[in-house]
């Protein structure tokens, strides 16, 4: 074969290739849905340095399968696409798109993390793609006026801090204030709800903060250096690897503040017992959901469905791990917005929907605490309560704080 | 030699396909194209480092993210125009580059490998210090350019565009640096260092300027990206972008320009066709890919490319001495 | 003054993990002039199969002695099935085989053991050791000195043994070893064994502090890789060292360096390694390798 015919059929071959990549035209009128399925899209990091988190993706699927198999919504099956994201904004915009443009579904749901939704963000609104209920508990997902299609789902994680600030305010006005937190956004997010809720005050309480980065091995360091400043008040910013180090060091070293713990780790199975129970007596938390090792709720009814599911749809999912619990809630959510947006499934009216929830319960909230937006509000839960850990659970205590009474 | 006109030619006939690419897939598709164009420029900037070199740089990523938040603070902060952004930050690169080749001098193979390794390391922890330029952890959200003048072209094809022009021309200028005297002589040095200084080259300032080029290159792949992708975090820059930058020059081939385009084509669709076969434990298939393709092509796909090349034409040439030369000088020269 | 011991104390047993680590690196980087990348993965792989044993209800001292059996035959299997092919490939080629398997073991331990993290026991008691006002965690302790006897008795075994010999002068000088009758590959193939069997050690060690899960070593490995370059690739008792300065170093730069404090203690502790580097580019304790030409 001569240069020439080489060249020839390679260029052939590679237009042969680039009409290969021309999608179908669609004929549907309603993106993501017939008559018999509607598309929702997800991205989780099933893998890298979040993966812990990737159970939520799977816990969402396999409710979607119990939904389809008790018939579907108003008839319709749900098809759920999900991505692996590997926590890196770039692969999540380039899976988002991937949902958006080639699987085309009606709706995005439950995508993971601050960065990678932050990278979506305009483009979901551009778009005008439902971006609903997503995981992150940072503030910046209620804002309907500028973002009209993205709502978040969860308190948010300033909302909290402020919380523990009341607290401390109201109960320890003279302590010295030692703050442990990891710095990324997470962290960062509930330090500033934190420090604002102490306002001026703050300035003379807070003592010491250390941060620390998910990559680091241990903290024992930050907690030797927290104890060392003198600090009677410690509010604990960790992910459960770490809440149950700093928890257990404070213990050895014979360090007892008053000591207020992220929601984030507040589960007795996966923090509080490895780190020991009588090392965590006291710990202070600020809860919405049911804490799925919580012997209180051994005979509840929400408990006992979400238990049943796990152990028919996902069996190999743990039962000591929250966030088979929070998927679970969220896609319950998911799926009443569906039904009430009926026969019309078009983006517009999804948001719609999801837009005009009034006190929806959850089987793993807690008692009392509803799900509520209005087109002014894409908050759907404001509400926490404090829980104080006596040993064996957490003793709920003070009334419901509502955020949104608040505002 | 005759062999300069076929290849110019392919160069060519690849080109208009690249050009007509746009009016024929979907603008996610395009997106796809403008990332893998993007780690070409990248992985050729490691490659002429690693690859003709000899320095081995495990820390890429950090010229990478350099390059991306110079051309974010510039929009985000100054409103630059994107298009400025991108010498720019090419430029800075180069002079930082060429400042850690300095003192890289003194680092042999594995040690030069660490210290980029630590570097790379640093980058999101430093990223998250500088919190006020940066945006912090919550990164920087930016907008996507359009096309200027009221070109009918949409933001993903005009970008795409961009991306292919600058990719064109850094290639050719890689191509002519390389295959004259100063690409002999990096090789050179790379090949025997001791040698090249015997025979007057200067090893210093070449290797600490290929520092910088390199450094320059993955920079401006940088800046392309922040655009490409509309925002930047930390997140986006951890140490593992340099590991897939190294992944993909090894891959397509050390040493080897077209190399680059092949590493990148690897980096960006292997790991979505692994999670498409496995669903369950997608990045060990990954793995498995990479194992094989080291047993099957230790010299990379250019490698393995090149060693075809001459084995079709050893098999139709007569094995007169000058053939034999030449068949000689066109082997591999990596490792 | 108390807080200086507890850091420093602390630090040592950090230390202590990636020493072990940064061993088993520096061992198969002298026999083969590889840097498995795979080495933290590795010894999270061989945690798991501790766990699996101790659910089993094996007893931990058990599972421990069974677990490093294990190690040792995967390190030797890997390196007979895995790295034999490319012996002879450019040493990059041969980093990405590393880099594969590195994925491929992450990849298949969550798949087996999902990516939840698991509490894994510590053989030492949970009451702290107290001396004078200071209060010293029992795992620390402990962990130091199982690092310490570990690194005794392999200490030994290259000194006095013939078999030690062998391996030794295997990666020392493969050509003359083989005149004198040494099979080289199985001696590489017994480093490759060695070195998963300290990985081991650091992973179990490590992994009740914390806890357990597939992505557990990633952070520790980078340790080890600060400090075997601190303590030059060339010397194992060097790699060793620099796994504890490293420890320490950066306990004691996040409390006392209070400007930098916290958020950028990691930055401090690779440009510190950087800083060494200028100094004495093949590590403190690295020998430089003259070429002749």
């Amino acid at each position: 074969m001569t240069f020439t015919r080489r060249c020839m059929s390679l260029l052939l071959g590679t237009a042969l290739l680039a009409t290969a990549l021309v999608p179908a035209a669609d004929a549907q009128t309603v993106v993501g849905v017939t008559a018999t399925e509607i598309k929702v899209g997800n991205t989780n990091p099933y893998s890298g340095p979040a993966s812990a988190y990737g159970t939520i993706g799977k816990v969402i699927g396999a409710y979607f399968k119990k939904v389809n198999e008790e018939g579907g919504i108003n008839g319709r099956k749900i098809n759920y696409i999900t991505y692996d994201d590997g926590y890196s904004p770039p692969k999540t915009v380039e899976m988002v798109r991937k949902l958006v443009e080639q699987d085309q579904v009606a709706v995005l749901f439950q995508t993971l993390g601050t960065p990678p939704n932050s990278a979506i963000h305009k483009y979901m609104n551009q778009q005008k793609v439902p971006h609903l209920f997503v995981a992150t508990g940072a503030t910046k997902w209620n804002d309907p006026k500028n973002f009209p299609w993205t709502m978040g789902y969860q308190p948010n994680y300033q909302t909290e801090g402020r919380i523990y600030a009341g607290d401390v305010l109201k109960n320890h006005p003279n302590a010295k204030v030692g703050i442990l937190y990891q710095n990324d956004d997470y962290g960062k997010d509930y330090l500033k709800g934190f420090e604002d809720g102490l306002g001026e005050a703050g300035k003379k309480l807070i003592v010491m903060k250390q941060s620390y980065e998910v990559t680091d091995p241990t903290i024992d360091s930050q907690i030797v250096n927290l104890k060392n400043s003198g600090a009677t008040v410690f509010f604990n910013i960790t992910i459960p690897k770490f809440a149950v180090q700093a928890i257990k060091k404070a213990h050895d070293i014979g360090w007892k503040p008053v000591h207020y713990l992220n929601n984030v780790s507040s589960s007795l199975g996966t923090v509080l017992k490895p780190a020991g129970f009588e090392a965590s007596k006291g710990l202070i938390t600020a809860l919405y959901m049911k804490e799925v090792t919580d012997p209180q709720w051994r005979n509840d009814k929400g408990f006992q469905e979400w238990v049943a599911f796990m152990k028919k749809y996902y069996p190999e999912g743990a039962l000591d791990q929250q966030e088979n619990a929070y998927g679970y809630n969220v896609a319950i959510l998911m799926t009443h917005v569906l039904k009430q947006a009926g026969n019309d499934l078009s983006r517009e009216n999804i948001m719609r929907q999801a837009a005009n929830l009034k006190n929806v319960e959850l089987p793993m909230l807690l008692p009392g605490i509803k799900v509520n937006t209005s087109p002014t509000d894409f908050a759907p839960i404001e509400q926490e309560q404090l829980a104080r850990f006596n040993g064996e659970k957490w003793d709920l205590y003070g009334e419901i704080f509502d955020a949104f009474r608040r505002q | 030699m005759g062999s300069r006109a076929p290849r110019v030619l392919l160069v060519l006939a690849i080109l208009a396909v690249a050009c007509v690419l746009p009016f024929t897939v979907s603008n996610f598709r395009l997106f796809q194209f403008t990332q893998v164009y993007i780690y070409a420029i990248a992985i050729l900037g490691l490659n002429m480092l690693t690859g003709y070199n000899g320095q081995f740089s495990l820390g890429h990523g950090a010229f990478y993210a350099m390059g991306a938040y110079v051309s974010a603070i510039m929009m985000d902060k100054w409103n630059i125009h994107y298009a400025w952004t991108i010498p720019v930050a090419g430029v800075l690169c180069l002079i930082v580059g060429f400042l850690f080749g300095l003192p890289a001098l003194r680092l042999e193979g594995l040690y030069l490998a660490l210290a980029t390794f630590s570097l790379a390391l640093a980058v999101p922890q430093i990223l998250k210090y500088f919190e006020h330029w940066t945006g912090g952890s919550q990164g920087l959200v930016l907008s996507k350019p359009g096309a200027p003048f009221g070109i009918k072209l949409n933001p993903d094809q005009w970008l795409y565009f961009v991306t292919l022009a600058v990719m064109a021309l850094l290639f050719w200028l890689s191509a002519n640096l390389l295959r004259g005297r100063v690409g002999r002589a990096i090789v050179a040095i790379r090949d025997n260092h001791i040698a090249a200084e015997a025979m007057g080259v200067n090893t210093s300032l070449y290797k600490s300027l290929v520092f910088g080029v390199s450094a320059a290159y993955t920079g401006v792949a940088g800046a392309l990206s922040a655009s490409a992708i509309a925002y930047v975090a930390p997140d986006s820059f951890n140490i593992f972008l340099s590991i897939t930058l190294l992944i993909g020059a090894v891959i397509g081939g050390l040493a080897s320009i077209s190399g680059a385009v092949f590493g990148a084509f690897f980096i960006q669709f292997v790991p979505n066709w692994a999670q498409d076969i496995s669903k369950a434990a997608p990045w060990a298939i990954f793995g498995i890919f990479l194992i094989v393709f080291m047993y099957v092509m230790p010299f990379g796909i250019a490698g393995a490319i090149r060693l075809l090349w001459i084995r079709t034409r050893r098999s139709r040439v007569a094995l007169t001495p000058e053939a034999r030369d030449t068949a000689h000088s066109q082997a591999p020269r990596t490792t | 003054m108390e807080i200086f011991v507890q850091q420093v104390v602390s630090g040592l047993a950090t230390g202590g993990i990636y020493a072990a680590l940064a061993l088993a690196l520096v061992m198969i980087y002298q026999a083969t002039d590889v840097v498995n990348f795979a080495q933290g993965e590795m010894a999270m792989f061989a945690t798991y199969l501790c766990w699996t044993m101790l659910n089993a209800g094996v007893p931990y001292w058990g599972a421990f002695v069974g677990t490093l059996v294990l190690a040792f035959l995967g390190g030797v299997i890997v390196e007979r099935v895995v790295i034999r092919p490319v012996e002879g490939a450019p040493i990059l080629s041969i980093v990405i085989v590393t880099l594969g398997l590195l994925v491929i073991f992450n990849s298949v331990a969550g798949w087996i053991w999902s990516y939840v993290q698991k509490p894994f026991p510590s053989p030492f008691p949970s009451t702290p050791v107290k001396a004078g006002n200071i209060f010293f965690g029992s795992h620390d302790i402990g962990q130091i000195f199982v690092t310490l006897i570990v690194l005794a008795c392999i200490w030994m075994f290259f000194k006095f043994t013939p078999l030690g010999l062998a391996m030794r002068a295997a990666a020392h000088n493969p050509v003359s070893s083989r005149l004198v009758g040494i099979r080289v590959g199985w001696m590489l193939a017994m480093g490759w064994g060695l070195a998963a069997v300290f990985g081991a050690v650091a992973g179990m060690m490590v992994a009740p502090v914390l806890t357990l899960e597939p992505n557990m070593m990633g952070g520790v490995q980078i340790y080890a890789f600060a400090g075997a370059t601190l303590g030059g690739f060339t010397s194992p008792g060097g790699a060793v060292l620099g796994g504890f300065i490293v420890g320490v170093v950066e306990n004691l730069v996040g409390t006392y360096v209070s400007f930098i404090g916290t958020e950028l203690k990691f930055t401090v502790a690779l440009g510190m390694i950087i800083v060494v580097l200028l100094v004495k580019p093949t590590g403190l304790f690295g020998t430089r390798i003259v070429k002749r030409v």
